[in-house]
């Protein structure tokens, strides 16, 4: 039963459109910041004081994320997983803040030793988002190793809310202020330029988590073993590395940055509620691809990134523009850049992993 | 694991027995389901369940009040659970019921009591009201039980000792009463839960005696009705059990031929019974199905992008909000910047204009992205449209954080007729949802359906056997989004008005978590998901605060134990359980080989 | 007339050339076999042929028209199907729709007629042709197999479902990557079979790699052998076979100087 062939009509197109398409979202984009940042500057509209400002807030903003996205990229790293607990791992830490802090401002301690009891708080924050991380692998994660890529996801986004409407039923779901510290207040000159002290702390503090962790991971046995298991985890397995607990390892480690970053976080803005970590994990999990998923330094180049353009962006880009209370679309600024970097460069900043890899 | 053999050989294997010992209940995993169980009875009792006025006394049973009743039930049903015997083997002799099931019971049921016996202890003691804002003082009343401290850390100690070896001891029973207890159960504390309800409901079917009958007025069901409605539960679950009659084997018996009437009278049957809903619901449940039903619109709409094409869309509610600010604007006089003004109807085509043009300027950018990066961006999506209408910078069009008021009514174009009662909108709800469930099946068993699967199962492949991927998923976008944007419109018209703050992202999970519970491509348990998840939590409006810690509780439950959902398109199952399948074919194929040399 | 024709085919991964300026040809009408060790860029110009990876540099021409830079589904519109070395189906469909979904680009019914169900004289030519399809297989693939899922069958049968989806293509040109792999000696023989009956019944030209020197024996019109991403030897089977570069490549420099 040989058939006949018939002539293909065929279509060329569909591709070329697509990409000159996506060419043309991209010429529209650069031209659209190009023209955004010189109207704005050109104008004169801010001084250079508040650019300053501006930046450093950039900058302490972008330590946080800075510090989330690390444990984002290095569970990706290893397990090819996006976390989408990360945030709320995050909130914890903040949430523990709270309440070491208020704990220890009804105590003589927060008056007579203001850096003490900061460092108390952190270093609780730490234990407990390290706990709820390593838990939460434990529980939903581990079961599921293996299984379909979504499978996992799915149940992470269950545990994000999960975990933050436990938050809500337990500790109330109300605003939670922290106290005022003297240790924080006023502002310190620095290199020029003015800066207000918990925004020093926050860079600083993320500088040394950093450092920290960098010694951990390159020095290291344990560190040794993350990096073998991210590479090929069956090998690892074989070379006789224990899988499961450097796995665990990985968990503990991304959760005590976001547990510091939550700390951090809730003394910067000095209140948190149990909704604190969904934009900012989502916005951590942007720097992390914008550095490259799984790229211990690239989340470190993303976080700071991220945070320099959503704060420059909007008085940047936006005024610019002629939008109106441009700071209003701050938030979606960083989506936009994580659908940009998604499209353009899926590789991230100093990622060689790409986005479209398949499992 | 299975010893195969003793050491000593000449021991002649005499039984199967012998060969293939039954696995005991495994004793160190019920102390693990009993810490959870401790765990989730403490947790239950610290987030204000069991306490919270008008949550925790409801009354299910004549005196019997909801908060107990969850607190208890924990032990109860977690120690049947840990004396749950293992999984069995093919081959393997089925474990036989006996004490250590019940001594497994036991040891959760303790695990249980101990941890509500501690935190009673620490609560009465110290005050945690700072920091667990809900272990108040009536908590603590509550579980004391009027005693001291000590005493009712005793009776804590012992009730849960005895539920649980009360759910272990169930094991004993045989299966089938085991599910004629339990079925009585549940629907007693259903009816009883659902008080309001089923008086409403009772009384417009013009049975208001039975509610009366049944339940004591806002005192939950009375005791001779909680017994009548176990009993006959109890009764129906015995008789379809020992008869072994479920949907299926009623499908099943009836003749090949004959199916195709048999649907056309069920679907008859079925079409009457929708159609006398709301006259049974009244005006408020009506309202609850209409909501209900938008959501199903959704769901189906996710369905086709999520359960079909397999692309994972956590921005979904970016074209909900897309559907209803077009139809405000065209028709809301409200609407600040461009104010055609047309009917409901009229505006509709551009509804799902706009859809379409959303659903592929979030499908194009996407496109060469897989799982959970097409996730967080579709996510981004979703997040930016809200950000965008709340904005003051589209205020002019979109009014900001102050929405678009004075949305219209729909009027029935040629009769003139407009809806205003919720009993009359939910014959329109009607008419969209038998056009999405229509066409969803359509496009299962189409050209673009079979596509869109074969993208879901392997996209490489698909494109290397001729599909056009790119064209694919740009019609499951928009076609979702078609869905989403019509579910939206009658959302604008039924409230009256959008606001930003309607559209968060909390609306695209719970789309999800409706489609994934019921069961991926689905459609019979798209539809029962968003029955369950919708309009429950819309009937019982004291669990608001709850429902999300509810879902995302159910997403992991779903996710570990039941991936395929509910009511599983038979395709998923086995994917999913594909061990065990793989068994199956094992045995199969060792069976045809038999065959195929004997022969 | 050579119906496909290769020239100075590249690609490299990193810094190793899989396909190093191969030059080959597939005459209409014949079975070719492509044989060579591990790693010699075999399934790699499947790849490259079918679209699913760009080309470095050269031609692959199909009737005189360069197929380089077009999609997958382009090539396979054209007449070039293709089975994979580790079998890719559809594991969640049924058998029957993993070979209706092979008809794709041989029919046009959009989203909006299969709403309107303007789509039902279509839909059934597509599912008679996909039952013929499944009946080449004599009875394994049909009657109650049309409904299970490709999932629940077993590893010889996966391997002729991803056959039958190919041929459901109406292919002019059907790459098979290791038809036999995996198979027991018996199912191997009868693929043997098949593939001849492929092109005597079918009409089909048939590029095939292969690692089994039996079924190579058995169904090749001509062996091309690759080492190294280049063609090192082209002939009839005994030609090839008996080829010193050949041997070479699959037992080493040395065994051949020792034999």
């Amino acid at each position: 039963m040989a058939e006949a062939v018939r002539p293909q009509k065929t279509r060329t197109v569909q591709l070329p459109i697509l990409d000159s398409l996506l060419w043309l979202i991209r010429i529209a984009a650069i031209l659209a910041v190009v023209w955004g940042s010189w109207v704005s500057i050109s104008s004169g509209r801010l001084t250079g004081q508040q650019w300053r400002n501006l930046i450093v807030f950039g900058v302490s903003q972008g330590s946080v994320y800075a510090l989330i996205a690390l444990g984002y990229t290095m569970v990706y790293g290893v397990l090819r997983f996006i976390n989408f607990a990360h945030g709320e791992v995050f909130m914890l830490g903040g949430m523990t803040a709270y309440f070491v802090t208020d704990g220890l401002s009804r105590t003589g301690l927060w008056l007579s030793q203001p850096w003490l009891s900061l460092f108390i708080a952190l270093v609780a924050s730490m234990i407990v988002s390290t706990l709820v991380a390593v838990g939460l692998e434990r529980v939903a994660y581990r079961p599921l190793r293996g299984k379909p890529r979504l499978i996992p996801f799915i149940t992470a986004i269950g545990a994000s809310f999960f975990l933050q409407y436990a938050t809500g039923g337990l500790f109330g779901v109300a605003f939670k202020s922290l106290p005022n510290s003297e240790a924080l207040a006023g502002s310190v000159r620095f290199a020029g330029i003015q800066v207000v002290k918990p925004q020093l702390v926050v860079i600083i503090t993320a500088i040394l988590m950093m450092i920290g962790l960098y010694l951990l991971v390159e020095k290291t046995k344990a560190g040794r073993a993350m990096r073998a298991v991210a590479e090929d985890a069956e090998t690892a397995a074989l070379m006789g590395v224990n899988v499961n607990r450097t796995i665990s390892l990985v968990f503990a480690v991304g959760g005590a940055m976001a547990g510091a970053a939550g700390m951090l976080f809730a003394v910067v803005f000095g209140q948190i509620f149990f909704f604190s970590g969904f934009v900012p994990g989502i916005k951590a999990f942007t720097a992390a691809v914008l550095g490259g998923i799984g790229n211990i330094p690239g989340a470190m180049v993303g976080g700071l990134t991220l945070g320099l353009v959503e704060s420059l962006g909007p008085s940047l880009v936006l005024t610019g523009l002629g939008v109106r209370a441009a700071h209003q679309l701050k938030d979606m600024f960083a989506f936009l850049v994580l659908v940009m970097v998604l499209i353009f460069r899926p590789t991230g900043i100093l990622g060689e992993r790409l986005a479209e890899e398949r499992t | 694991m299975a010893k195969v053999t003793g050491p000593s050989a000449k021991a002649e294997v005499s039984s199967k027995r012998e060969l293939f010992p039954a696995r005991p209940v495994d004793l160190r995993r019920a102390v693990k389901v009993g810490l959870s169980s401790g765990a989730a009875a403490v947790f239950v009792a610290a987030a204000g369940i069991v306490a919270k006025p008008r949550l925790g006394d409801i009354h299910i049973v004549d005196g019997v009040v909801f908060g107990y009743l969850i607190l208890f039930a924990i032990p109860a049903i977690l120690g049947h659970v840990a004396a749950k015997p293992p999984p069995q083997l093919e081959g393997f002799e089925a474990t036989r019921p006996g004490p250590r099931n019940v001594l497994a019971g036991v040891i959760a049921g303790v695990l249980t009591g101990a941890a509500l016996a501690l935190f009673l202890l620490v609560a009465g003691n110290i005050n945690l009201r700072p920091v667990l804002s809900n272990v108040s003082p009536p908590l603590i009343e509550k579980l004391s039980f009027g005693q001291s401290l000590g005493v009712a850390a005793l009776i804590l100690l012992g009730s849960g000792t005895a539920l649980g070896l009360a759910g272990g001891a169930l094991h004993l029973v045989p299966p089938l009463w085991r599910r004629a207890v339990f079925g009585g159960l549940v629907w007693v504390f259903a009816i009883g839960l659902l008080e309001d309800f089923f008086d409403e409901v009772l009384g417009n079917m013009g049975a208001g005696y039975v509610a009366d009958f049944l339940y004591q007025r806002g005192g939950g069901l009375a005791s001779v009705g909680g017994l009548l409605v176990f009993a006959l539960f109890a009764a129906l679950y015995a008789y379809l059990g020992h008869r072994k009659i479920s949907v299926r084997t009623l499908v099943d018996r009836v003749p090949e031929d004959q199916r195709r009437g048999a649907r056309l009278l069920i679907g008859a049957i079925l079409l009457v019974l929708l159609l006398l809903v709301p006259q049974i619901l009244g005006r408020f449940y009506s309202h609850t199905a209409n909501v209900a039903g938008i959501f199903l619109l959704m769901a189906l709409g996710l369905n086709i992008v999520v359960g079909l094409a397999g692309l994972l869309d956590l921005g979904y509610v970016a074209f909900f909000a897309v559907g209803s600010y077009t139809a405000a604007v065209f028709t809301s006089p409200g609407s600040p910047a461009f104010a055609p003004e047309l009917t409901f109807f009229a505006a509709l085509p551009a509804v799902v204009l706009a859809a379409a043009i959303a659903g592929i300027l979030v499908g194009t950018p996407v496109l060469r992205m897989r799982g959970d990066y097409l996730a967080i961006v579709t996510l981004g999506f979703g997040e930016i449209t809200r950000l965008i209408v709340l904005s003051d910078w589209a205020a002019p069009v979109f009014g900001a954080a102050r929405g678009i008021r004075q949305v219209p009514n729909i009027t029935i174009p040629a009769v003139g007729f407009e809806i205003v009662d919720p009993q009359h909108l939910f014959y329109v709800i009607l008419v969209f949802l038998a056009f999405a469930v229509y066409a969803s099946y359509a496009l299962q068993d189409s050209r673009m359906g079979r596509a869109w699967m074969a993208i879901r199962e392997d996209e490489t492949v698909a494109e290397a056997m001729g599909v056009n991927v790119v064209a694919a998923k740009l019609w499951a976008f928009i076609i979702g989004a078609v869905f989403a944007s019509l579910g939206g419109a009658l959302y604008a018209t039924q409230i009256g008005s959008v606001f930003p703050h309607g559209f968060a992202v909390i609306v695209s999970i719970t789309v999800l978590v409706v489609i994934i519970t019921g069961g991926l491509a689905s459609v019979p348990g798209v539809i029962l998901g968003s029955l369950v998840l919708v309009a429950l939590p819309e009937i019982l409006r004291q669990f608001e605060e709850y429902r999300f810690l509810i879902y995302g509780a159910l997403l992991i439950f779903m996710m570990l134990n039941r991936p395929e959902g509910f009511i599983p398109s038979r395709r998923r199952m086995e994917e999913l359980h594909e061990e065990e399948v793989g068994q199956d074919v094992w045995l199969r194929t060792q069976q045809e080989r038999q065959s195929t040399e004997a022969g | 007339m050579a119906i496909l024709e290769i020239k100075d085919l590249s690609r490299a991964f990193g810094g190793v050339k899989a396909i190093d300026e191969l030059d080959m040809h597939v005459e209409s009408g014949e079975i070719v076999s492509v044989i060579g060790p591990n790693g010699a860029g075999k399934t790699t110009l499947f790849n490259l042929i079918t679209g699913l990876l760009p080309t470095d540099g050269g031609e692959i021409v199909l009737d005189e028209r360069n197929i380089v830079g077009l999609r997958p589904s382009q090539i396979l519109a054209l007449g070039i199907a293709r089975t994979f070395q580790n079998v890719r189906l559809f594991p969640e469909m049924t058998v029957r729709e993993n070979v209706m979904v092979a008809q794709h680009c041989r029919t046009r019914a959009g989203v909006i007629p299969a709403i309107l169900r303007l789509n039902r004289r279509e839909e059934a030519q597509i599912r008679k042709k996909a039952e013929e399809t499944l009946a080449f297989f004599g009875s394994r693939l049909i009657g109650y197999r049309f409904d299970q899922t490709a999932i629940s069958l077993s590893y010889a049968n996966r391997r002729r479902l991803e056959i039958a989806r190919a041929m459901a293509s109406d292919p002019r040109i059907v790459l098979l990557d290791e038809p036999t792999a995996g198979m027991n000696p018996r199912e191997t023989q009868e693929m043997t079979d098949l593939i001849g009956r492929l092109r005597d019944e079918r009409k089909y030209t048939i590029v095939v790699i292969e690692h089994d020197m039996r079924v190579v024996k058995g169904v090749s019109d001509r062996v091309v052998a690759l080492d190294y991403g280049k063609k090192i030897a082209d002939g009839t089977y005994e030609e090839v076979a008996h080829n010193d570069r050949v041997i070479e490549a699959y037992l080493g420099r040395k065994a051949v100087a020792e034999a």
